[in-house]
């Protein structure tokens, strides 16, 4: 599921090779609270390991995120993902994909790797019930060969969790 | 945390329209005096009036400066106070006046609209989008003060305008910003090439026929115009709103289908949808060749009429009912009318079942009919040409001379639209005092649509001798089709017809 979407991609523009390498450099004196980025010497995808904010639902639970960026980042959004396997949340399917508005249509090129984290966080935080979404099966039998969440036209959840 | 848009604020232009004055109404009236200048307007026809893309735009210019004058906001943000409030005037100005900051902000304008927008270049920027922090870079930011280099704000616009069709509602490239981008600073950024390239400012024209409820495109392909009538949608259960477009084409305005009438748009999508459920039996229906009933030699059909002669046996009958053609020229024509089956045969589940089926089948079979008939005659139509041609240099006949041909075939497929429609309204309607007059009505439409089809088959050197014949039979077709159209609507208007089905 993971490792194909990333070799079709085109290779980062100019523009966008540069803005990741400061924004890596930035992320590195000032990482967000709660996340660990693995380095690995690929750019265009990142590994992020998320811990679940104490008080919270999923304290002390580990999860990792994944990251692509397409070839005109920050422009267009990047491919946010939770990898195998993904937190129980009511906006975050069994697959991964996760129904946030940022990721998609909200999406501004100002926002950074830092803020998505911020605000996936939050969203994690916010969440009273440890379940899937109420359409999870129907939406994952339909995301089989790979498709990208970027693909789906999202209706976004209520806004309270 | 904030997924969208605030759903609690008092300020809400997408609720009901209770409070639109109604300007159809306000006329009213004045009817009784023009009565003895013009003709009556008839049932069927609503009033409408079309629009080109400068009448489109001038109308928006109007309105924009009308409501700038009142609020005292510049141009610009005016017309994005109109986008927003979906182009409602009296709304917008009531919240304005109400709770100004709430209103500027919600359609993302802020305070401080006056300032002109402009580019500058400042000392240690450095992009938040790129990353560039070179010296003597151009930036630009709105009122927001979300800045950023030109190059990437540009990108932006060109992206959002070409990619996502956004013109209206283009907002600050800042995170969580509800800046719009008003047209100034888009016009500012980009330049006139690539602003047309893009489209802009017809995106622009566009949102404003798609905010009105008494604007639509005319969805003929490449057509330019757009046509305003005053027929609302919960209307459309009593009215036809038939408009046509300067472009030629005739639409409804209710379902922007081709005209329907005398079907009313509810009925029409049911009707659709079931011929498209019933394909299977209407493929079979559709074949185009039938037997002689006489001598049993294959015909296909070519020509619009529905009086056959067998080329083998020269027997004359009728392509609908397959019957001896002598018998409807004259006093009587069963074709346009089912006979109901008898309760008897009802009573049988089956037979009842079989009947529905044969009745579907009765209807449909007249519809499709009409649908070919009009394809085949819209081929005569283009042999016409040819034949006026002919006509002028055989006859001695002027251009203008020959034209009846051409009002005849317009004519004809006309009519023959009108009579396709009544075969589904038919199929729909429940059986009272009324049906008998409309099953005339069509009859006589149908007769008369035959006959004048029947003369388009005749050789060039006889149509100069039958031209005022012709031209008889082309008037009476349209006579035909207007006492058709004027009884349905009014009766329609009045709720007198009761169909088998809701309309809904």
């Amino acid at each position: 599921m993971t490792s194909s979407s990333a070799a079709s991609r085109k290779a980062l523009s100019k523009i966008a090779s540069n803005r990741l390498q400061k924004e890596l450099v930035e992320w590195q004196v000032n990482p967000p609270v709660g996340f660990k980025h693995k380095v690995t010497d690929n750019l265009q995808r990142w590994v992020i390991e998320v811990n679940g904010a104490p008080g919270t639902l999923y304290a002390n639970e580990t999860y990792q995120l994944q990251v692509d960026f397409p070839e005109h980042y920050p422009m267009e959004a990047p491919q946010v993902i939770f990898l195998p396997p993904a937190p129980l949340h009511p906006h975050i399917y069994s697959n991964g994909h996760i129904c946030l508005d940022i990721l998609y249509d909200s999406w501004s090129p100002a926002m950074t790797v830092s803020s998505v984290c911020i605000s996936i966080l939050s969203m994690l935080s916010s969440s009273t019930v440890k379940q899937r979404p109420e359409d999870n099966d129907r939406y994952v039998k339909n995301c089989r060969n790979g498709r990208s969440p970027k693909e789906t036209r999202w209706w976004f959840h209520d806004d309270k969790v | 945390m904030d997924f969208g848009e605030d759903r609690d604020s008092s300020v809400d232009f997408d609720g009901d329209s209770d409070n639109d004055i109604d300007f159809e109404d306000a006329d009213v009236g004045f009817d009784t005096q023009d009565k003895d200048i013009k003709p009556r307007k008839k049932a069927f026809e609503v009033d409408f009036h079309v629009h080109s893309p400068q009448d489109i735009q001038g109308q928006q210019d109007k309105q924009v400066e009308e409501v700038s004058n009142i609020l005292g906001q510049p141009l610009e943000a005016t017309a994005i106070l109109l986008r927003y409030s979906r182009w409602n005037k009296e709304r917008l100005i009531e919240q304005y006046m109400e709770k100004q900051d709430e209103v500027l902000d919600k359609a993302g304008l802020g305070q401080d609209v006056a300032r002109p927008p402009r580019l500058q270049v400042i000392n240690g920027f450095m992009c938040d989008i790129c990353c560039d922090d070179s010296r003597g870079m151009q930036t630009f930011a709105m009122k927001c003060n979300h800045r950023f280099c030109v190059d990437c704000y540009r990108q932006y616009l060109v992206q959002k305008i070409k990619d996502e069709g956004e013109a209206a509602r283009i907002r600050c490239p800042g995170e969580g910003c509800n800046q719009i981008v008003d047209s100034k600073s888009v016009a500012l950024l980009l330049s006139t090439d690539l602003m047309n390239s893009c489209r802009y400012q017809e995106l622009l024209t566009r949102t404003y026929v798609d905010d009105k409820d008494n604007l639509k495109w005319c969805p003929a392909p490449n057509c330019v115009y757009a046509v305003d009538c005053g027929v609302k949608q919960k209307d459309l259960h009593r009215i036809v709103p038939t408009v046509h477009c300067d472009c030629g084409h005739n639409f409804c305005f209710g379902c922007t289908l081709l005209d329907h009438q005398p079907t009313p748009c509810p009925l029409v999508r049911r009707w659709l949808k079931k011929c498209e459920d019933d394909s299977e039996t209407a493929n079979w229906i559709s074949a185009n060749t039938k037997e002689c009933p006489r001598c049993r030699s294959t015909i296909e059909k070519n020509g619009g009429c529905n009086h056959m002669t067998c080329r083998k046996c020269k027997h004359e009958f009728c392509w609908m009912c397959m019957g001896v053609w002598s018998e409807h020229g004259t006093s009587w024509y069963n074709c346009n009318r089912y006979e109901e089956k008898s309760g008897h045969d009802a009573r049988d589940a089956q037979a009842k079942s079989r009947a529905s089926l044969e009745r579907y089948l009765h209807y449909y079979n007249r519809y499709a009919n009409h649908e070919q008939s009009a394809k085949l005659d819209k081929d005569i139509y283009l042999k016409t040409e040819k034949k006026m041609t002919q006509l002028q240099s055989s006859s001695g006949m002027s251009w203008i001379e020959v034209q009846f041909l051409d009002n005849a075939s317009q004519a004809l497929q006309q009519c023959r639209q009108t009579l396709k429609w009544t075969y589904a309204f038919a199929y729909y309607l429940a059986r009272n005092n009324l049906t008998e007059i409309f099953e005339d009505n069509q009859k006589d439409l149908e007769m008369a649509v035959e006959n004048l089809s029947e003369m388009f088959e005749k050789s060039t050197d006889q149509l100069a001798a039958l031209k005022v014949e012709m031209m008889d039979k082309t008037t009476y077709c349209t006579k035909r089709r207007i006492i058709l159209l004027d009884d349905t609507a009014e009766n329609l208007k009045n709720g007198n017809w009761k169909f088998n089905v809701e309309l809904v």
